[in-house]
């Protein structure tokens, strides 16, 4: 799927990162416990968090993670949106909950990584 | 190559700079890129404790091209009992560090997954020296 198509799927506004739209992403991750993110081998995946703080763009950074959404329209810092933008790292947000992105994403075939 | 940093206790708006800097180090030295991920998932999860749960301390990575290793070391307070905080799932992580998304008890367990050979010495009120040592694939690095 297409980030791009992710955007449309959640109605989501893109907070940096808009040239990579058309980059594929394969798989969807929904957590807020960054330990969790740590621990996933698989490439190519959408991070979906609640959790909107310098960690989640450090987490997605070390894990090679270059998309994240975030939801429930949780607004990331300047910080974090320089941050993102140095390791070209695309920000979504999205006002829709975690359950229903995940399940609007999921329904669109988007895959799980488990 | 040898390469010290230092490490806050408590300063979270900072946790991951060294992760993020040997990350970029590890990249110019062509490692493959899977040996890259485990190195720096351990050694973040490594540099998030420190900033949660010490009073300070520094981070030692030794590179060389078939072994690279991570000394992690802080002036304490050190951990009472070792095995069970090796246990999955327990922390004693403060509502803070909680709020970062980490303290769920699975920071020593995913460094130890990510590495070849891990030891830690500690004790209740010494520092903690934890040592990482990663074998790198055979390939084209100039490290």
């Amino acid at each position: 799927m297409k980030l791009s198509e992710v955007v449309r799927i959640v109605d989501g506004t893109v907070l940096c990162g808009e040239d990579n739209l058309e980059r594929e992403v394969l798989l969807g991750f929904a957590s807020d416990l960054m330990s969790d993110v740590l621990t996933l081998l698989a490439d190519d995946i959408l991070l979906i968090t609640g959790l909107s703080n310098n960690q989640a763009i450090r987490t997605a950074e070390m894990s090679d993670i270059l998309q994240i959404l975030f939801v429930r329209n949780k607004k990331p810092t300047k910080t974090m949106l320089d941050l993102a933008q140095e390791h070209g790292i695309t920000v979504i947000t999205t006002p829709y909950s975690m359950f229903k992105s995940s399940g609007l994403l999921f329904s669109n075939g988007l895959k799980p990584v488990y | 190559m040898n390469k010290i940093y230092q490490v806050s206790s408590g300063d979270f708006a900072n946790a991951g700079k060294v992760s993020s800097a040997l990350k970029g180090t590890l990249k110019q030295l062509n490692l493959d890129p899977k040996d890259i991920k485990r190195i720096i998932v351990a050694l973040y999860e490594a540099e998030v404790n420190v900033v949660a749960h010490s009073y300070g301390g520094e981070i030692e990575c030794l590179i060389d091209p078939q072994v690279i290793t991570i000394i992690v070391s802080d002036t304490g307070p050190g951990i009472p009992d070792l095995k069970l905080a090796m246990t999955e799932g327990f922390s004693t992580a403060s509502e803070e560090v909680r709020e970062m998304g980490f303290g769920a008890g699975m920071g020593l367990i995913n460094i130890k997954n990510n590495c070849d050979e891990m030891s830690i010495d500690t004790a209740k009120d010494n520092p903690t020296i934890i040592k990482l040592v990663f074998n790198i694939a055979k390939g084209d690095n100039d490290a």
